[in-house]
């Protein structure tokens, strides 16, 4: 267990720079995860955490030890792969060792080491098995195992179940969270996938084209985005994005409308608008609701009902060719093409002052 | 409708077996004319030749060509000579050949890609034309062996293993064969603490079971049909190859049945030594083919 202490990071290709000086701090015990969508850098930093890429520029600390210039397995990390990286040749016992027997572990350690990440994993009955004779899920065990017997300081994942079926991803997700709490280790996890980020993370970490977009809790990045493409980028479905035109800031509200919304006062939440600025405003679907007094601030058309069982999703189309998603209670079937008034609380939007 | 279908399923099946066998029986006639004949007394072979018994066991059959290619010349020594050669240089060849391939995909270094595409150009140059060089460069070489230090490599087992060690076409194999392992093993040997050596011989080498029999077999073959080189280096019968040995055989006005008994005898060793790969061999053709 370990702290992971990222000091403007950069890493370059040739002129083209890939990581553009990130700052994070993640502390003992901490689960961290990298979320961005492709390209966005993020497994190119767990890598330079890991060893795997040379760090261009910047300070990387593990346990307060520099370790810019150490090979990978002096850093006291492990990684688990997307592709598993198992070896074929080997057995599942003799994966899970791999790092002891290089390093010349004895073999009472190998055995008792081995022996408590089957327990840990629930795969003593897999140990005298191939890698071929195991199923995705076994196969994604194997490589935890492989890392939990390392003892690391901190754990790495990359993307570690995106090779898996919806069904054991959800399954596999909650035994990453389980491992976690039982073995309270450091662990950094990189996915695209914002549900996991969500479900496993202390502290998320959304990262766009290099930089960092914000560093925060779950749920303090789901309420409080600090820009658009947070606020896009979490929450399903996602948030929606309406073009706006401020035409007063108050103290702590600006009041803005557009074609098919009606004036209003949102909360500006300490960022800076002038009057006449194009602005826009976001709000989550199940924020949205039909106007109780069939007035509304949002006029609209159904377009598309989707029923989900727990709620049902509906698209709406707005009178400016834009179009909002509202997700209501389970029974609110609407009929395509019938106008409807949509409603929400100003102290649950958010103003941007960015245009998409 | 689908009986006729079936029935035509089977004539094209028919169709298909009869000309693959007719094809093999065309490749395998000389082999077993080969056979036949190192059987048989020489007037009787040339007899046969115009009719179907050149490849029946029929006639005088008898072991005579055998023991008299043996009376006339060292066969044993020369299959000897030619098996060692062979074995040590394709033993080497692969250890070195894909510690390189190794190093070419695996490690970085400044350089790697130039020498890649230099050592895969050498494939185009025949080996005829740097005979004569490499000649003049061996005859000058010097050696420090158990007798102390010498000049020059003529007429040694060196100068036929050290020159074929190591070969573009090898080098590729391996490198083609490395490029399409699985970069996160490495990666992740890596990060369990393996040194480059360890990840070569533990994770990298296991791994190549396909590549490892496809260089040895083409390894194998261009070694022990090796002629011109021999010819041109070694002068000494104690050194001397099976091809070289086939040619000086010739020269001894040898009758045609002691030189098909000779020809069986220097067969034997590839035909064995196919068969034992044989399955590797098709296996490793065929994945360079389809990728799973």
């Amino acid at each position: 267990m370990a702290t992971v202490k990222l000091r403007d990071l950069r890493k370059s290709y040739g002129d083209v720079e890939v990581i553009k000086g990130v700052d994070i701090d993640i502390a003992d015990g901490e689960f961290v995860v990298f979320v961005g969508p492709s390209g966005c850098g993020k497994s190119t930093l767990l890598r330079m955490i890991a060893g795997l890429e040379d760090i261009t520029d910047g300070t990387l600390e593990i346990d307060g030890q520099r370790v810019n210039d150490l090979e990978p397995s002096k850093r006291g990390i492990a990684m688990v792969f997307q592709s598993y990286a198992i070896f074929p040749h080997m057995t599942v016992r003799e994966n899970v060792a791999f790092g002891l027997t290089i390093n010349k572990a004895s073999k009472a350690e190998k055995e008792e080491k081995v022996a408590e990440a089957a327990r840990i994993l629930q795969m003593e009955h897999l140990l005298d098995r191939r890698p071929s004779e195991l199923s995705g899920g076994q196969r994604q065990r194997v490589a935890i195992g492989r890392a939990i017997v390392r003892d690391p300081k901190v754990f790495l994942f990359d993307e570690p179940l995106s090779n898996l079926d919806a069904a054991l991803r959800m399954d596999m997700r909650m035994e990453i969270g389980k491992l976690h709490q039982d073995l309270d280790a450091s662990m950094i996890y990189v996915t695209h996938d914002q549900v996991e980020a969500m479900t496993l993370a202390d502290k998320i970490v959304v990262l766009k084209d290099g930089k960092v977009m914000q560093i925060g809790a779950p749920m303090e990045l789901y309420h409080e985005p600090a820009n658009l493409f947070v606020a896009g980028f979490l929450g399903a479905p996602s948030m929606n994005f309406l073009d706006v035109t401020v035409h007063a800031v108050n103290d702590t509200t600006v009041t803005i409308s557009s074609d098919s919304l009606d004036q209003i006062d949102v909360p500006h939440k300490g960022r800076s608008f002038t009057v006449g600025q194009a602005a826009t405003l976001g709000v989550r679907p199940q924020y949205l609701h039909p106007a109780a007094d069939e007035v509304g601030r949002l006029h609209g058309k159904v377009i598309l009902t989707e029923r989900l069982g727990s709620e049902t999703v509906i698209d709406i189309g707005l009178a400016d060719g834009s179009k909002v998603i509202a997700a209501l209670a389970e029974d609110s079937i609407q009929i395509a093409g019938t106008d409807v008034n949509l409603d929400f609380d100003p102290n649950q939007a958010h103003i941007f002052p960015e245009t998409r | 409708m689908a009986a006729i279908s079936s029935d035509n399923q089977g004539l094209r099946l028919a169709t298909r077996y009869v000309v693959l066998t007719l094809i093999a029986l065309i490749f395998i006639f000389p082999l077993v004319f080969m056979v036949m004949s190192s059987f048989k007394p020489d007037l009787q072979l040339l007899r046969d030749t115009s009719s179907i018994r050149a490849f029946l066991p029929v006639g005088d059959i008898s072991l005579n060509n055998y023991t008299a290619a043996f009376e006339r010349a060292p066969v044993g020594l020369f299959v000897f000579n030619s098996v060692l050669v062979t074995g040590v240089t394709v033993l080497l060849s692969l250890l070195l050949c894909s510690m390189a391939g190794f190093s070419f995909v695996f490690l970085q270094w400044k350089g790697r890609n130039i020498l890649l595409s230099i050592i895969i150009a050498t494939l185009i140059v025949p080996f005829e034309t740097i005979a004569i060089p490499l000649l003049l460069l061996v005859s000058k070489l010097p050696w420090i062996g158990l007798e102390g230090f010498s000049v020059g490599w003529l007429n040694s087992y060196r100068v036929q293993i050290i020159p074929w060690i190591a070969d573009g076409l090898t080098i590729f194999l391996f490198v083609q064969y490395f490029k399409d392992l699985p970069r996160d093993l490495i990666e992740a040997s890596r990060v369990e603490g393996a040194s480059w050596w360890q990840i070569y011989i533990k994770v990298v080498m296991p791994l190549s079971g396909p590549v490892v029999a496809t260089a040895a077999i083409l390894k194998f073959l261009v070694m022990y049909n090796q002629y011109l080189w021999p010819l041109i280096v070694v002068q000494e019968e104690t050194y001397r190859p099976v091809m070289v040995g086939l040619q000086y055989f010739f020269q001894l006005n040898t009758a045609w049945g002691e030189i098909m008994a000779y020809l069986t005898m220097i067969t034997v060793p590839v035909l064995a030594f196919y068969l034992v790969l044989q399955r590797a061999f098709i296996a490793s053709i065929a994945s360079t083919g389809v990728k799973g």
